[in-house]
């Protein structure tokens, strides 16, 4: 034991394994730093007219309505745009790609995707459909956040999917099922579960999104429903009130802010017990 | 038995007529609705992954498009040109390609430590009952959206940042020959530093997660050996996990890397949007996501535009570089290691 080698390896080690313990209690502090400084704030701001009035000029009261409406349906539209289009294509990736060039090239350029830049995404979508209708527009905005649904959809499908037995797929086309229905029938009822938590792991990213809303959906400061033009949204509100020297929507912003993260957590929540469940 | 088979040429054939004789339509209609549906469905499929694998391309396109003006203007010069002046309409990319190479080293500086140390407690530390709920709390890190870090870090983290932490910072390094002008300047809160801070618990997340997935491929037995032979928990993973790892590793903080490039909102939030050029991290700077966060809706003229476009070309191809670098170190650990990632 009085071995000074083995002493100071052992010392070395004790001293590691702490910083590691430390490395993970500092980032628990600051998911915790940040989770409380959003409940104790949003807290302060949650009111009713949050949800009955409309983003207010400086120095009024107001709600925040307007934007969680526009968020609400923008994100439905990118879900349902992106949805069909990621599931078939994850579909392709697992089921028919698994000779030939496209299927790994495509799996390869999803990966790049998912953590492309969402800002660049906003000026892709911004260059081919406002610069072209020559106004800002809710459909956008719809179409940029369908460009993020995809690839967390193309990947979750195609994992979920390579996960399915083989012995299940042979089973149905043993019976004689043609091969769209031995995928429709077996293979994405066998991958349901994780296929719904990669839906709902899209649609709590695109909640949040900021920056890809910027440049196609706009703003607007009275309430709309019209996909053609520019749409209030959570975040876009949350930025421009948060950066405005005004003390009420700072307030505002904080309520938007608690209420946005609440819906992120609670969506990644429930798609993991969702999936846990089933696993 | 020899005498049942038949030649494989005969076999052939025989199959060719029976493939020859349902061409020609005298299979039941309902077998051939389903060769149509087959058919049909294999190419929905098959045109959706094409579209997935032409937006990469699609939007460099469009970029490349967006900054013909200045592309041809200023050529390769537009990199290393420090000046934005949109009233006389020069343009450089020189300060914001430089804050976002700073913000990021700085995230990486702090990221990768932080990471590893989650990674290894996570894996090795961390009894069997608390590894998921940790877990999924680091995870969740990842999920808060990024305009809540910006918001957070405005409003909470940069005046606190300001009061004690810059100064110290101050007193303890700015006397220093060629450190201390790095951390010169009055306490503002806002600036480079804080934003790499802010950008660095944003990727913690990110390449906690692989770092631990990839710490997990490593065979037991190899551990086992290590610790039969009297290692200790340090020695292990130092010596025999990380080697073993050591491209998943890289690939982990390549991605992480690519995230804190291209990230958004959390920077334009606390780096405080000016453009020039500063030796201190305390000062404020720029980032290409921020320029074109803040600008590009209130640009002014076609050539404003065509410099907002090359700055998002510019940070597509470096991210999109470092991500295809990530994917195939990744890609090469999952070959070595004889399983699919």
């Amino acid at each position: 034991m009085g071995n000074p080698i083995f002493r100071r390896r052992r010392i070395v080690n004790k001293v590691m394994l702490c910083i590691s313990g430390f490395a993970m209690i500092f980032g628990l502090f600051w998911l915790a730093w940040i989770l409380i400084t959003l409940l104790h704030e949003g807290f302060y701001a949650l009111h009713w007219s949050l949800f009955t009035e409309m983003t207010p000029p400086p120095g009024s009261n107001g709600g925040i309505l307007n934007a969680i409406a526009g968020s609400l349906l923008m994100a439905t539209f990118g879900t349902l745009i992106g949805t069909p289009v990621g599931i078939l294509a994850g579909t392709y990736l697992a089921e028919f790609g698994r000779r030939g060039w496209l299927a790994p090239a495509t799996r390869f350029i999803n990966d790049i995707l998912l953590s492309a830049p969402s800002i660049v995404i906003g000026l892709f979508v911004y260059t081919i459909y406002v610069a072209q209708v020559r106004h800002f527009s809710a459909w956008a905005g719809s179409i940029a956040l369908s460009l993020i649904v995809i690839p967390v959809v193309v990947r979750t499908t195609d994992d979920m999917l390579k996960l399915v037995p083989d012995s299940l797929r042979e089973a149905a086309v043993a019976l004689g099922a043609p091969s769209w229905k031995m995928i429709v029938f077996v293979s994405y009822r066998a991958a349901k579960a994780g296929i719904v938590t990669g839906i709902l792991l899209a649609v709590a990213r695109i909640s949040g999104e900021t920056a890809p809303l910027l440049f196609t959906a706009l703003n607007n400061q009275f309430f709309s429903l019209n996909m053609n033009g520019p749409m209030a949204n959570l975040p876009v509100v949350i930025f421009q009130f948060a950066m405005s020297p005004y003390q009420d929507w700072h307030r505002l912003a904080w309520a938007g802010a608690g209420l946005v993260t609440l819906a992120v957590l609670a969506l990644n929540i429930l798609a993991r017990l969702m999936f846990s469940k089933k696993t | 038995m020899s005498v049942t088979t038949l030649p494989t040429t005969a076999e052939n054939t025989i199959i060719e007529k029976a493939m020859d004789s349902s061409r020609r339509g005298s299979m039941p209609p309902r077998v051939r609705h389903a060769r149509w549906m087959d058919a049909a469905f294999e190419r929905l499929t098959n045109f959706s992954a094409f579209c997935v694998f032409s937006i990469l391309a699609a939007i460099l396109v469009s970029l490349v498009l967006g900054s013909t003006l200045t592309l041809q203007k200023y050529g390769l010069s537009f990199i290393w040109t420090a000046d934005w002046d949109p009233v006389q309409e020069k343009f450089g990319a020189l300060v914001p390609i430089f804050g976002t190479l700073v913000t990021s080293f700085i995230a990486m500086l702090i990221g990768i430590p932080v990471s590893f140390g989650i990674a290894l407690f996570l894996t090795e530390l961390s009894p069997a009952w608390l590894k998921r709920p940790l877990g999924t709390a680091i995870e969740l890190l990842a999920a808060i959206p990024s305009i809540i870090y910006g918001m957070w870090g405005l409003f909470v983290f940069a005046p606190l940042f300001a009061e004690y932490a810059q100064p110290a910072l101050t007193k303890a390094f700015g006397w220093l020959p060629m450190i201390g002008a790095l951390f010169k300047g009055p306490p503002m809160g806002i600036g480079m530093l804080t934003a790499g801070i802010i950008l660095a618990v944003m990727v913690i997340p990110f390449i906690s997660a692989v770092m631990r997935d990839v710490f997990e491929l490593v065979p037991p037995l190899l551990k086992e050996s290590a610790y039969g032979l009297g290692a200790t928990t340090w020695e292990v993973v130092w010596k025999v996990v990380l080697p073993y790892t050591k491209i998943g590793v890289v690939g982990g903080i390549m991605l992480g890397l690519g995230r804190a490039l291209g990230e958004t909102m959390a920077v334009t939030f606390v780096i405080g949007n000016a453009h020039q050029l500063n030796s201190s991290l305390l000062a404020p700077g720029n980032s290409i996501a921020s320029a074109l966060a803040n600008e590009f809706t209130e640009a002014v003229g076609d050539l404003y535009y065509s410099a907002l476009y090359e700055l998002g070309l510019i940070l597509f191809l470096i991210t999109t570089i470092v991500l295809a670098l990530s994917k195939l170190l990744l890609q090469q650990l999952a070959k070595q290691e004889g399983r699919k990632s």
